[in-house]
């Protein structure tokens, strides 16, 4: 051509776009939900962590009455033993928390690792796999783990492994469909193109793009692998040298702490129980629902635009 | 001639959230007479679809719009969604680009013809299955054919029956858009006489929205084209061609490759403004190959040029544009 | 399925062989199994004249750097969450060449700026979404030529992007296609083929039924389905409203192809022994060849 066509400078601009990278975020920001699920969770675990420091007594000293009264000294009362029960919340949170996140650690990485490998190589890879899976599916949740805390003794490192080894296989299910759809991408198809080997491909490319959806499905297992530890504490399948939530409860049960009258010895650890599951469900399902496009609005699905009033002609009007 | 449809200075801005907005459509006026083709050309995101949705009331609820839409002279948009549904249809039919969208999967084509006419109270029964494999022959499918399902056509007879649809009610104009844009080159061509032939057998108006400019090129009487948000230029296609009046519309012949013309096309550089912003000057200067010192700062208004055209460009005012 | 069936065409250095069919007729199989990315039931395929039809994908790996491809949707081929340069040097450490991390950086803005991505600080660091889709192609682009191939397919590359910005990724590819870079090029484009390629095969249900120069092959067309394709491209005058000669129907599919020559159910110039004989590609001038016996 022989016109002198002018360079533009290319059109960019740094603009923060909604990544899915930022999702986790994004989503706590922007969904009431999941903000409170979030800081339900921080603070539970916030005190957690800092129980040795916070606790307002020691958790194996007695420092009043049996079964006291709730009082300003001991605002949820003292427990079978004079323990101080808020004291004992804190400390029990720690040990349900542990086991919580532990759990679900060893089950994301079974669930984890058998989605992908389900996913991406399809076939008869994915066949065996998912019929182990759903194998695991019927297996009885409670009653294999009684038998297992049975056979193996109780242990905090035999509940781990027992919930861990039970709670896998919804995630491997979600996942591996993510991956399968992950894999069909273009862009997984120019990297097998390119001749990069699978670990390579599954690492950089489909590993990330999955990555949200694991992270809300650990949300969502820590609640259930809470539960479960709590229920197996509750009847007595708990590490007994370990003080957990299930355990307090347990204790409270054992010591007829319901004939007594003492609510308060039995009532908190289970309500605090269900505000832990409560703040996982709220964060996990947010998560979930913001990843999830079919959930979003469509681009027909409301008639309902808005009418302005007449703007004039003229540039100044535009 | 009185225009049967008529757009008068529509805008259409959406809700970006977060206090901002985006000027989808600015201002934009168009005519269409009976039993006339105007083909609305323009890159992606120049707000051509934008400008059919908003005339047609489609638009989502972050979507806000003023302007006129007289319809034989009557304002339709002025009532929001209560004026625009007794039209829909009946008056104005729309076909879409993915056929296969706007049919539903899970029943017969001819149960979605004989649902529309029986929803728009035109015919039902019998009568209206009548009706529905009149429609099915004149697109070009056996009537027989109504008793299939959508998935068992092909791209391009699921276009004819979207068309079908289209037409169950007698309309006098058709919006078609991007009609042809999935399809094959020999199925294009199929849809495309198809189009020309319905148009003049039934003196229906044709609104074509597309890219694609020889489609246009070879079947539309008027063009306009549209650059971010607005028409910078309109007339007859011929004289479209063969003298453009504005950079852009020259530029973007001469990006389209033709079969038999000597000369590799030559791309624009850059790419369209952002239109959530407000824009200084006339919003195609950074990328045309005409600007000058008054372009950055004035924006050019559409300016009616001898020859039934209009065109929105400063160098109108000094000298010729083409060339 | 058949979907190909047997399709022969040789790619020379430095050549833009444009492969050009509707959709079904197998020419996206065909451009896969040229890069071994689906595996050909029968044939030969030979690359720098080493034939590696058979051979292990252990093997084919090493071969794969001077093969590359480039996808239709360059919305779809960039991984999301890599930055460009991630992007366009992700090759390089597939196949661990390249050198240190600096002279990766070096090949990378090479590829950059001659993808015309001038200057490439400012595209290194930029997401995909933060491009526009003509950018976007030539960083896949550039993803395909850093490592120096000799072949490149290229898989509908214009068709999802702008039509003003068409003509300047085409242009790219001519001028890469000088600098000695083979090209296959699949479209169901002709106008697109009559301008950028050096030579044109039409395909029509997993057969090449016309092959020869494009200049040659869209000024005088032999096998009557090449007549009808071109007729029917639409002309960009207003006044060059030539007469489409359009065919009835559309291609069967690949699962019930037709007795004899497989156009002449479509044909508008079939002749009863049509039915029966199913004609091979004969020579209809130097270097240019058609499917069809009324081809002397």
């Amino acid at each position: 051509m022989s016109v002198a066509v002018r360079q533009p400078g290319p059109v960019i601009e740094a603009e923060p776009i909604r990544s899915r990278r930022g999702i986790v975020w994004q989503t706590i920001k922007n969904r009431p939900s999941a903000a409170i699920g979030a800081g339900i969770l921080l603070v539970v675990i916030v005190c957690a962590v800092l129980a040795p420091w916070i606790a307002p007594y020691d958790p194996h000293e007695q420092v009043g009455p049996v079964f006291g009264h709730p009082s300003w000294k001991h605002p949820l009362g003292l427990d079978d033993g004079g323990i101080d029960m808020v004291s004992l919340l804190m400390w029990g949170c720690r040990i349900s928390l542990v086991v919580g996140f532990a759990a679900t650690f060893v089950s994301m990485v079974i669930g984890g690792t058998v989605g992908v490998a389900a996913g991406y190589f399809g076939g008869r890879t994915d066949n065996v796999l998912m019929r182990i899976t759903d194998y695991f599916l019927v297996i009885p949740d409670v009653p294999l783990m009684i038998i297992v805390a049975a056979i193996w003794g109780p242990s905090l490192f035999h509940i781990v492994i027992v919930i861990g080894i039970l709670l896998w296989t919804s995630t491997a299910r979600v996942i591996r469909a993510q991956v399968k759809s992950v894999r069909e991408r273009v862009y997984v198809k120019r990297a097998r193109a390119l001749g990069a080997g699978h670990w390579r491909v599954i690492f950089r490319h489909v590993l990330p793009q999955v990555a949200p959806l694991l992270i809300a499905n650990t949300v969502l297992t820590i609640a259930v692998a809470i539960f479960d530890e709590t229920a197996l504490a509750f009847l007595g399948l708990g590490d007994p040298s370990r003080v957990s939530l299930g355990k307090v409860i347990e204790n409270a049960f054992q010591r007829a702490a319901i004939s007594t009258g003492a609510w308060w010895a039995i009532v908190p650890p289970g309500a605090l129980v269900a505000v832990i599951i409560l703040g996982c469900s709220l964060l996990g399902g947010a998560i979930e629902d913001a990843l999830n496009p079919r959930l979003r609005v469509a681009h027909l699905s409301a008639r309902s635009f808005k009418l302005r009033p007449l703007v004039g002609r003229g540039p100044e009007a535009v | 001639m009185s225009a049967l449809l008529e757009l008068d200075e529509l805008h259409v801005w959406f809700d970006l959230g977060e206090g901002r907005e985006l000027h989808a459509v600015q201002g934009v006026s168009l005519e269409l007479e009976p039993g006339r083709r105007l083909g609305l050309v323009g890159e992606s995101g120049c707000g051509k679809t934008t400008t059919v949705l908003g005339l047609l009331g489609l638009l989502p609820s972050t979507a806000s719009v003023s302007g006129r839409v007289l319809l034989n002279g009557v304002d339709i948009l002025a009532g929001g969604e209560e004026t625009i549904r007794p039209h829909r249809w009946n008056d104005l039919a729309i076909v879409f680009q993915g056929a296969m969208n706007a049919l539903n999967p899970v029943q017969t084509v001819e149960a979605q013809i004989v649902e529309a006419l029986e929803l728009h109270g035109r015919s039902s029964g019998r009568a209206a299955r009548a009706r529905s494999g009149e429609l099915l022959e004149a697109v070009g499918i056996p009537a027989g054919r109504g008793a299939r399902y959508p998935h068992e056509f092909s791209g391009g007879m699921r276009q004819r029956a979207a068309i079908a649809m289209a037409l169950a009610c007698n309309p006098s104009v058709l919006v078609a858009d991007e009609p042809t844009t999935a399809l094959d080159v020999m199925v294009q061509a199929q849809i495309l006489e198809l189009l020309d032939s319905l148009c003049r057998d039934f003196g229906l108006a044709l609104l074509l929205v597309t890219h694609d400019l020889p489609v246009v090129a070879q079947l539309c009487d008027r063009a306009a084209v549209m650059y971010a948000g607005e028409i910078v230029e309109q007339g007859p296609v011929e004289a479209l061609f063969h003298d453009p009046r504005h950079p852009y519309t020259r530029l973007l012949f001469e990006a389209t490759p033709d079969l038999l013309v000597d000369g590799a096309p030559v791309s624009i550089p850059g790419s369209p403004p952002r239109l959530d912003r407000p824009l200084a000057g006339c919003p195609f200067q950074p990328r045309c190959d005409r600007a000058y010192a008054r372009c950055t700062e004035e924006r050019p208004l559409l300016r009616t040029l001898a020859g039934d055209r209009e065109a929105a460009c400063h160098l109108n005012d000094v000298a010729a544009v083409a060339g | 399925m058949r979907a190909v069936d047997g399709v022969s065409f040789s790619l020379g250095t430095g050549e833009l062989l444009a492969l050009v069919g509707e959709s079904g007729c197998g020419k996206t199989t065909t451009a896969q199994s040229v890069l071994r990315l689906v595996e050909p039931v029968g044939g030969r395929i030979a690359f720098r004249g080493r034939e590696i039809t058979s051979v292990g994908e252990r093997e084919l790996r090493p071969l794969r750097r001077h093969m590359q491809i480039v996808y239709q949707d360059p919305y779809e081929s960039l991984d999301p969450r890599l930055t460009v340069h991630a992007a366009v040097e992700e090759p390089l450490r597939i196949h661990r060449t390249g050198g240190s991390k600096a002279e990766r950086a070096e090949l990378v803005r090479d590829a950059l700026e001659r993808v015309e991505l001038t200057p490439p600080e400012l595209f290194l660091r930029r997401y995909p979404h933060e491009l526009s889709g003509g950018q976007r192609q030539r960083v896949a682009i550039a993803a395909a030529i850093v490592l120096g191939p000799e072949l490149l397919v290229a898989d509908e590359p214009v068709s999802m992007l702008d039509v003003s910005v068409r003509a300047g990724v085409l242009a790219l590819l001519d001028r890469l296609r000088q600098g000695g870079l083979g090209v296959l090029m699949i479209t169901h484009d002709l106008s697109t083929a009559a301008r950028f390629a050096d030579r044109i095969a039409v395909m029509y249900l997993g057969r090449i039924v016309e092959q020869g120069p494009a200049k040659e092959v869209v000024a005088d067309p032999q096998h009557p389905y090449t007549k009808a394709l071109l007729s029917v491209v639409p002309r960009r005058d207003p006044r060059d409203r030539t007469r489409p000669q359009i065919l009835k129907g559309e291609a069967p599919d690949a699962v019930r192809i037709p007795q004899g020559c497989r156009f002449h159910p479509r044909c508008p110039v079939a002749l009863p022994e049509c039915r029966d004989v199913d004609p091979d590609l004969r020579p209809a001038g130097a270097d240019h060849a058609a499917a069809c016996i009324l081809v002397s």
